[in-house]
């Protein structure tokens, strides 16, 4: 238990993933940061982007945040976000679809960059998790 | 005998339909309310992250933002007021409404004036029958909410408040502070109609007590404070709708499973009741039945009497 980070990805109405792992790699506003044991206490906001989870034992687990915080104190990780998906709960067309569309917007909706880095993010997710 | 026997068998068996229903009723607010319940349940580690967050930035940022800020002269309020999309469950809604309007006339004596949000058919009806606007009213979702559901009423009321704070000369009417009336679910036999001042925020240091020699660790910023706060503070506030919601769900659910009940023991009751006036109604028609045979045939065997 103690040599390894406890970290919690939690979403707005679920804990996504809890538990103990050796690396966490998330994007903050200002760029990725890689957290590992004994990193100083941190409270940063986070980009919708992909967070990666290099758990102590498992396969590594991977997720598309939309935007939201990283809080690291003693150790403890968490990862708070209104919407976190799981790679295999992405559903790659639609992610694509999606993207499609918020090209489309973009210049003329303010949403449409967010849109844009969301449906990238996802589509990354599955391409880095198979 | 006022009612036939013929009107007290439809009687019973409509009751008994009616009870059926009600019992149906019952048994899925029943089911529903344990989702109801894991999914308050589940949201739960949300909200107490970001309240460790939002705590840790008051503590070591000298906060100042619009959505702390307390205004000096408030002369607008909103309140959210969370009630049922559907009726049968008992008080629920009216008891709510019935907080709402007690915290309107308050603020009313306060000298502010109120603009009304509500969730819920319920309520938009209430305040449609007697004539009164609704700055905005969301229905469709009472009794199994979705976050971006809350997000949206959440955007609305910080998008009125700031506007509030920023000019008195904006060309819609901002509001100074929001009040949100949503019920508390307390236990399955319990659940209170609460009004709680949603912004501006008062923010709380920690709602559990830092245990000995856990001080709160020195947090970096990323990118800094005000901008982790610019983020950090919406979502808190969205995630205490979020949580009215699902309270409010939760109360919905468990009043209505209280009122099925004890319209389904009424349902009882009346099919003892009227069962019991249908067998009577039955026996005094046999028994007439039988004198006015006996009647006859007295009278037969007397004229026959009198004949021989």
């Amino acid at each position: 238990m103690t040599d390894a980070l406890q970290v919690e990805l939690v979403a707005a109405d679920r804990v996504v993933w809890s538990g103990g792992a050796t690396m966490v790699i998330a994007r903050t506003v200002d760029g990725d940061v890689g957290v590992l044991r004994g990193h100083a206490p941190v409270l940063s906001a986070l980009t919708e982007a992909v967070v990666e989870i290099t758990p102590e034992e498992g396969t590594e687990v991977i997720a598309t945040v939309d935007g939201g915080f990283l809080s690291v104190a003693n150790d403890r990780v968490s990862i708070l976000s209104e919407h976190v998906l799981l790679a295999h709960e992405i559903d790659l067309s639609q992610a694509e679809v999606e993207l499609e569309e918020a090209r489309r917007l973009l210049g003329t909706n303010n949403d449409a960059e967010k849109r844009i880095r969301r449906a990238e993010a996802r589509i990354r997710a599955v391409e880095k998790a198979s | 005998m006022a009612v036939s026997v013929r009107e007290l068998r439809a009687r019973i068996k409509s009751t008994e339909s009616m009870k059926k229903i009600t019992r149906a009723m019952e048994l899925i607010a029943a089911s529903r309310i344990i989702k109801a319940q894991q999914r308050a349940n589940a949201a739960a580690p949300y909200a107490r992250e970001l309240t460790r967050a939002v705590s840790a930035v008051a503590t070591w940022s000298n906060v100042d933002h619009p959505l702390t800020t307390e205004p000096e002269a408030p002369t607008r309020a909103a309140v959210l007021v969370v009630t049922s999309d559907r009726g049968l469950a008992g008080s629920y809604s009216s008891s709510v409404l019935k907080e709402a309007e007690g915290l309107v006339e308050k603020l009313k004596a306060e000298g502010k004036e109120v603009d009304l949000y509500v969730t819920g058919r319920k309520a938009e009806a209430f305040y449609k029958f007697r004539g009164r606007s609704v700055a905005q009213a969301w229905t469709g979702f009472s009794d199994r909410p979705e976050y971006d559901a809350a997000k949206e009423i959440g955007q609305k009321l910080i998008e009125v408040f700031v506007e509030g704070t920023e000019a008195e000369t904006a060309a819609a009417p901002g509001v100074d502070e929001v009040h949100v009336v949503y019920t508390r679910f307390i236990t399955m036999m319990t659940q209170k109609p609460t009004a709680v001042r949603l912004l501006p925020l008062e923010v709380v240091e920690g709602t559990e007590a830092p245990a000995e020699g856990d001080v709160l660790p020195l947090y970096e910023f990323e990118p800094s404070a005000e901008a982790v706060l610019d983020s950090l503070l919406p979502q808190y506030v969205v995630s205490r709708i979020w949580f009215a919601l699902l309270q409010a769900a939760a109360s919905e659910l468990a009043q209505r499973q209280k009122a099925m009940k004890s319209a389904t023991d009424n349902a009882d009751e009346l099919i003892k009741k009227f069962t019991r006036v249908a067998n009577q109604a039955r026996q005094a028609g046999i028994t007439q039945e039988i004198s006015e045979i006996v009647g006859g045939v007295n009278a037969l065997a007397d004229a026959q009497a009198a004949n021989d």
